[in-house]
């Protein structure tokens, strides 16, 4: 009786090890101009593989960057490198290893769901056997598994989000830009998708940059960040080590001249971010264990009276807020 | 175990080389519209010109009182021309919302994030468009000539008309390009495909009415180039050997035709684009 050969396993588990080791994205003086506003001023910043976040202000450049780095925008100046391929010259080899969820509500009309997330992965290259198989594992992977057959135009905002999510990763990306990803989401639904973004990227290996304004989202599924503001570069590196800079943050409220004492820890070099109810974060540069009572020291000699004062962890909202200088 | 453990695997399969996107667009692009009760019955309404052209050359040569209904060379140009009424329709249902409910949708920055050059977009688009134009135009006028032969019984009118295959040709090819290229391009300046239809049957019209009207002041056809449709009619009856109608230089309405069609590729170009930017 001849050998019949095994069947090729086209699909298979996600392998334990990262997709593509280096820097997925390399962006060397980045300038982008829309007509006489520069959306992006001399960027250049490295994104290590793993989940990163983009972080910024409304306007900050984030989605600009995310559109350069498809080849939708052409640069003033400056180069880019998406998993080690030039976008300027092999834009096409990138976006065949990339997937994109935009912004804004996108897709394909006339289609139902499970068509549409086949049919985006026929575009990109899958035969359309393994299109349409892929599109039904990952329609339940996104959660639409039951609504695989509605008609797109029908679905809430939620659904739509989760589509596009669907659609940027059915070919297998080797790397995925989500951009605002839980726009317009309920709580529930938000911690769903971070909860799938958090899993593509930690246990599915899949390389991601995620640009979002909301500081909990990035925190929550990131590793790395890119925090941007006015077009530029603010700061990044590892959320673990932007966070556990040399410093301490401190939760104080004040009974007394809150304005002037502000002024005065100002004046000591310490960093200070009004919260609600009184609460101010002050942040000590450098400190040590006895930086407590540097500030009593301060307060004493201002004749405010200390109420609460109390270390905090810093979050990423501290990050963000020294990088875009924040008071 | 949350469902989405069990739902994403690597993909490890064959993918098509880059520059395919395009056949799976226009694939599904057919694919859509072939369903639809509205194509068909169009579709059969186009194709009644032709039942009546082959009844009218199975009458003429099956019997001798009826051969003043024999087709000639020009029985071959007026059907093309009466086909286009049907490829104005054509045009308008099929590719008015070509692009203009990718563009509604947002879609123009999904397909440019896939590994396809918005060249290569429009080329999904425009075959669309093209498939079915042709299937209104060149499939029925050669099928005609076929069906003349078969009703024949022998070669002698194809041998004597020998032109009549690439006149049939060119002539369609110029029709659908023509056709489709100005549709997808005004099809990519709006949002509305009723308002992509108007402008369309606007453009149709107005031109028309434009060059009629200086034809009845000024007394002569030279403006017939004002008008695409004019100048079309011009260039099918150079191309079928026949006296052109108006006096307009057959390479004049050959160039307007080209200038039009490069124009709306142009335009086509500029405003297939993943992202839109409005200063």
């Amino acid at each position: 009786m001849p050998d019949i050969p095994p069947i090729p396993d086209v699909q298979a588990p996600a392998p334990p090890t990262a997709r593509f080791e280096g820097p997925v994205v390399k962006a060397d003086s980045l300038s982008v101009r829309y007509g006489k506003n520069r959306a992006l001023n001399d960027v250049t910043a490295v994104f290590p593989p793993g989940a990163v976040g983009l972080l910024g202000p409304n306007g900050a450049g984030k989605s600009t960057l995310l559109k350069s780095l498809l080849g939708f925008l052409v640069p003033e100046k400056g180069s880019m490198k998406v998993l080690d391929l030039d976008v300027a010259t092999a834009p096409l080899e990138i976006r065949e290893r990339i997937g994109y969820m935009p912004e804004s509500d996108s897709h394909i009309p006339g289609m139902n769901a499970v068509s549409f997330v086949a049919y985006c992965a026929q575009l990109s290259g899958l035969p359309a056997i393994d299109a349409m198989q892929r599109a039904h594992e990952v329609l339940y992977y996104v959660g639409l598994g039951e609504a695989r057959y509605r008609n797109l135009e029908t679905y809430s905002t939620g659904m739509k989000q989760r589509i596009k999510l669907a659609q940027a990763i059915v070919h297998d990306p080797d790397l995925l830009f989500l951009d605002e990803p839980t726009n317009g989401m309920d709580p529930k639904g938000r911690d769903e998708m971070l909860e799938l973004i958090r899993d593509l990227a930690h246990n599915k290996n899949v390389n991601l940059i995620l640009s979002s304004h909301l500081l909990p989202d990035v925190e929550y599924t990131c590793d790395h960040v890119v925090v941007m503001d006015k077009g530029t570069v603010a700061t990044y590196g590892p959320i673990a080590a932007l966070k556990g800079t040399t410093g301490r943050v401190y939760e104080l409220r004040i009974k007394g001249d809150e304005a002037r004492f502000i002024e005065v820890l100002k004046a000591a070099g310490y960093e200070v971010h009004d919260s609600d109810e009184d609460v101010m974060r002050v942040f000590v540069p450098g400190a040590t264990d006895d930086s407590a009572k540097v500030l009593f020291a301060l307060a004493a000699r201002e004749k405010v009276q200390v109420r609460h004062l109390r270390p905090s962890i810093p979050t990423l909202e501290d990050v963000f807020a020294r990088a875009v200088g924040e008071a | 175990m949350p469902i989405h453990d069990q739902g994403y695997r690597r993909y490890l399969g064959t993918r098509a080389a880059i520059g395919k996107a395009w056949q799976v667009m226009a694939r599904a692009g057919v694919m859509s519209v072939v369903t639809k009760r509205i194509f068909i019955g169009m579709m059969l309404w186009a194709w009644a010109p032709f039942v009546v052209r082959a009844v009218q050359i199975y009458v003429s040569q099956t019997f001798t009182q009826a051969s003043f209904l024999a087709p000639k060379g020009e029985t071959f140009r007026e059907f093309l021309d009466q086909q286009g009424l049907f490829v104005f329709f054509m045009t308008i249902y099929v590719g008015a919302g070509l692009i203009a409910n990718d563009r509604r949708a947002n879609a123009l920055q999904l397909y440019l994030s896939k590994p396809m050059t918005s060249a290569e977009y429009v080329a999904g688009k425009l075959a669309i468009l093209f498939l079915f134009l042709v299937s209104v135009t060149f499939l029925p006028a050669m099928m005609l000539l076929v069906t003349q032969a078969v009703f024949a019984g022998d070669l002698t009118f194809i041998r004597n008309n020998l032109y009549l295959v690439p006149a049939i040709t060119l002539y369609s090819v110029v029709l659908v390009l023509l056709a489709s290229t100005t549709m997808l391009a005004l099809s990519s300046m709006s949002k509305s495909a009723r308002f992509v239809a108007v402008m369309y049957a606007g453009l149709f019209f107005f031109t028309l009415a434009l060059f009629n009207t200086l034809r009845g002041i000024t007394g002569s056809t030279k403006f017939a180039w004002l008008a695409p449709t004019a100048a079309l009619q011009q260039l099918g009856d150079s191309i079928f050997r026949l006296t052109p109608r108006y006096q307009l230089s057959p390479a004049l309405a050959g160039l307007a035709v080209i200038v039009l069609i490069a124009g709306s590729i142009w335009i086509l170009l500029r405003r297939v684009r993943g992202v839109e930017i409005v200063t």
